[in-house]
């Protein structure tokens, strides 16, 4: 079986398992008239966004998920110019994709090595999965140990001083026996996959509303532009509508 | 106790542009073929409106790409060094299941030029002795420009191509690329529609005396019925292009141009979830029984064929070839042996021009938008190779194959997170345009293909192992470049702009995206020692197997592969059909 061919609600890593939204999918089932177990995360999504702050992650631990959601909030603000990361679900975006097939495409055949040349590209021996299991136990550990905090409950500036250490690789994972991830790849993934969240489909969680393609102006999967293309240097004026038919 | 199949006239490895090419080709004339595909089946159906619509999905998690788990090579950049896996896709993507890479590619489909078939010669005739790097290894393509030209006019109606034709029968036609050599036809259907970069470059690039034209596509401008008789609709500039299926029956693929002909012949069929392992030869080695292939259930399956024809891209080609013994393995240290010899690629580079009050709309884009020219290229009159010590060019364009969010260039300065990142994005999402090249690689003693000792695929062989790094022709070649890119980019005054380009002391770099151009290793000429193919891409030691695609390549020349591989695919098709079924033995005497 293909993954194209795949329907829409059946797609791998969309599945949620039955203690993933709890409340949410039975209210979602409930509406359409599914049984439980067969309500897919797109469906719920396609009801209604869920609420992050009632959201039971699936894969995440209740804390690794708190830690979590105060990174990308600091990754990507709210404010003035338009969502953040919190306001457009990318948590649950992150939860969906580390929890479901994300990186299972990988060669993870050894051996590997420590410290390859950047050049040679992905090295590691995991999955993202574990990156983030591990990444986010050295990280909070770590932000303990030097806040007498926990991450999330730090300042703003706290938080974002603490996050500029681990990009620069200045948090020593190998202190906690982490002999392949350091702190900047760690801080390298969960970045790349908050803006991913942040800028794809709202089927795959995030991107709440579209609120982020609002943001900048681009117009989603409309994906028709036969007329348009000859109009240069003319603000496009609709906004964006999604895979699944939203507009926003 | 393997399972055995019926046996065919043919066996295709690959079901591919050049599997599909080559399946059409033989079923037509009566052969029973068979392909067998390693990936899934997958029709248009599969990416109808809006699934393709969905960056995340086809251009981040590469949807429709080979899975690096099944397909892997490794890399290392001298032979000193331990190769890597390519745990994950970087610097190129090769495709899976049925339609290969000819369904997410770009589709700019633009044909080698006569210089370039012939670059050994004009190497020997412009440089002075030694002037080039001594480890350089050039050759001539074995085939004339006479020979290819109905081949490439051909499949450029295979595919609906459409753009502005330079020169036709010797005439040199305004607005199309001088530098091309003489077609028989003028291209089959008009250019696409200028996008606003489009047209800013034409004109500074025209300015500075450069000769640009549109980019031939092979996303068709205009309904299209193929000599094959598939109807390709005109492209709607969706946006969804490279790395994505089409979404909207305009993108030249095997899907839209070739497959639905070709499962009409009752003499065809073909099996996917079927991965070649090997090649079966008889006890001679002389000629190939057919071929052993893992299917569906993981059942060992031997599929006998009179003629055995790799349609498997570039590495697989090479890779079944040396998995199999057919032809010497290459030796680096010695120079002897052909199958791997002359692995090469491509670089690219470019500056990202930032405008404040300019919209660029990328989203409204065909994957093959863009204006280039063809002015620095290896021909007769260009004379600052010479001068500044390096054999090669690019083409040097404004393209716009997508223009979706995620990646987006971001002005000098930005942060990279938190409020700066996102008000950067506000700012400058659909403000940028990109002054790309695309240039030739030439080929060198170090640069090959092997089995890699260490690392295996899921069936426990070998995977192919690449060594490859940035030689100083290469290096010179892009310090050359960006001098020019920079002055168009003076010409065209953004507020601001970025570049990247190889430095004199980059080495080759796995991580970003350059292309899925990656040719040679199993090359093709007139001299068994230097090639592991003749020219009609027959094996010179097995002669029942033609080893198909950019593997041929003597060395990388500056216009994208695939008007070549069709063509040369075409090529062979013909001389099997008209010569070789009728004659089976060598095609060529060494
Ligand atoms: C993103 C992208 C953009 C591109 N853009 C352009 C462009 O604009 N212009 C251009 O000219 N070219 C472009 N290309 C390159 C183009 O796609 C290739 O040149 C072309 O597809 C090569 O044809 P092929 O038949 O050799 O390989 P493919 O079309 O890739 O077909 C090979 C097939 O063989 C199958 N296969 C491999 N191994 C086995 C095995 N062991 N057993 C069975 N089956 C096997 C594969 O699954 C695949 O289906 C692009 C490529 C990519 C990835």
């Amino acid at each position: 079986m293909t993954e194209q061919s795949d329907s829409l609600v059946k797609r791998r890593g969309f599945l949620l398992g039955t203690a993933a939204i709890g409340a949410l999918a039975v209210a979602a089932a409930i509406k359409i008239g599914k049984p439980f177990e067969a309500v897919a995360a797109s469906d719920i999504l396609r009801q209604a966004a869920p609420e992050l702050h009632s959201y039971q992650p699936s894969f995440f631990t209740e804390d690794e998920f708190r830690t979590l959601s105060a990174m990308v909030d600091r990754f990507i603000p709210a404010g003035d110019e338009g969502p953040g990361a919190l306001e457009t679900n990318v948590p649950i975006f992150l939860d969906l994709q580390v929890g479901g097939d994300y990186g299972h495409e990988i060669y993870l055949e050894g051996p590997f090595v420590k410290d390859p040349s950047p050049l040679m590209g992905y090295q590691l021996p995991y999955l993202p999965s574990d990156i983030y299991r591990k990444g986010l136990a050295i990280f909070s550990a770590e932000a303990k140990k030097i806040y007498g905090k926990d991450f999330a409950d730090l300042a703003d500036a706290q938080k974002d001083e603490f996050l500029t250490a681990c990009e620069k690789g200045k948090i020593d994972f190998a202190a906690h026996g982490e002999e392949y991830l350091t702190s900047s790849g760690f801080f390298g993934h969960v970045l790349g996959d908050t803006k991913n969240g942040y800028l794809a489909d709202p089927m795959y969680g995030g991107n709440k509303g579209m609120g982020a393609w609002a943001m900048i102006g681009y117009p989603g999967a409309r994906a028709s532009f036969r007329e348009w293309v000859k109009q240069h240097n003319v603000p496009y004026p609709l906004g964006p509508v999604s895979v699944m038919g939203e507009r926003a | 106790m393997a399972i055995i199949n019926d046996e065919v006239d043919a066996v295709v490895v690959g079901l591919g542009w050049s599997g599909s090419i080559m399946s059409i080709e033989l079923a037509r004339a009566g052969l029973k073929v068979r392909a067998l595909e390693r990936g899934s089946d997958q029709t248009s159906k599969d990416f109808a409106y809006p699934m393709p619509a969905d960056q995340y999905g086809y251009d981040v998690r590469n949807k429709i790409f080979a899975k690096p788990k099944d397909a892997a090579m490794t890399v290392r950049h001298t032979v000193d060094d331990t190769a890597l896996p390519t745990r994950k896709w970087g610097s190129f993507g090769p495709g899976s299941n049925v339609g290969g890479a000819g369904l997410h590619w770009t589709a700019v489909l633009i044909r080698p030029t006569p210089t370039d078939l012939k670059l050994k010669t004009y190497a020997d005739e412009t440089y002075a002795p030694r002037q080039l790097q001594e480890d350089m290894q050039l050759q001539d393509f074995p085939v004339t420009w006479e020979e290819m030209e109905p081949h490439f006019d051909y499949f450029e109606k295979v595919c609906g191509q459409s753009g502005k034709a330079g020169n036709v029968k010797g005439e040199i036609l305004p607005g199309g690329d001088p530098f091309e050599g003489p077609r028989s036809n003028p291209m089959p259907l008009p250019a696409l529609e200028d996008t606003l970069n489009c047209s800013m470059f034409k004109e500074a690039a025209t300015k500075l005396g450069y000769h640009p034209f549109p980019n031939p596509s092979a996303n068709a401008s205009q309904a299209w019925t193929n000599p094959y008789g598939q109807q390709i609709a005109p492209c709607n500039y969706c946006g969804f292009c490279s790395k994505y299926p089409c979404l909207n029956y305009s993108k030249a693929s095997p899907q839209t141009t070739i497959l639905d002909a070709l499962k009409r012949h009752p003499n065809f069929s073909y099996r996917t979830n079927a991965e070649v392992v090997r090649v079966d030869l008889h006890d001679d080695k002389k000629t190939a029984r057919g071929v052993t292939y893992y299917n569906e259930n993981g059942e060992e399956v031997f599929q006998p064929a009179k003629i055995v024809l790799l349609c498997s891209f570039q590495f697989q080609n090479v890779r079944l070839m040396l998995l199999s013994g057919i032809g010497t393995p290459y030796d680096p240290m010695t120079g002897e042996g052909v199958v791997g010899r002359n692995y090469a690629f491509l670089s690219n580079g470019n500056a990202t021009l930032f405008y404040k009050d300019k919209n660029f709309n990328p989203f409204a884009t065909a994957g093959a938008t863009g204006q280039m020219f063809n002015d620095i290229s290896p021909r007769p009159g260009f004379e600052d190779g010479v001068k500044y010590g390096f054999i090669g060019g690019a083409k040097i364009h404004s393209s716009q194959a997508t223009g979706n969010p995620i990646g987006t260039s971001l002005p000098k300065g930005t942060p990279n997170w938190g409020a700066g990142w996102k008000k950067g994005m506000k700012d400058w999402y659909g403000h940028s345009m990109k002054v790309s090249i695309t240039t030739t690689c030439m080929s060198y003693r170090g640069n090959y293909m092997d089995l890699d000792p260490t690392y295996r695929d899921k069936y426990g062989n070998p995977l192919a192992r690449i060594t490859f790094d940035w030689k100083e022709n290469e290096l010179k070649l892009q310090q050359y470049l960006r001098d020019i890119v920079l002055n168009i980019t003076k010409e065209l005054q953004p507020d601001s702009f970025t570049e990247s380009f190889l430095k004199m002391d980059s080495h080759y770099d796995l991580r970003p995206y350059v292309s899925t151009h990656n040719v040679g290793g199993a090359v093709m000429g007139d001299d068994p020692k230097t090639s592991a193919i003749n020219k009609y891409l027959q094996s010179w030691d097995v002669h029942n197997v033609f080893a198909v695609g950019g593997n041929a390549f003597p060395q990388n020349f500056q216009a994208n592969p695939t008007d070549m591989i069709g063509a040369l695919s075409l090529f062979s098709a013909e001389k099997i059909v008209g010569e070789y079924i009728k004659n089976p033995g060598a095609l060529v005497q060494a």
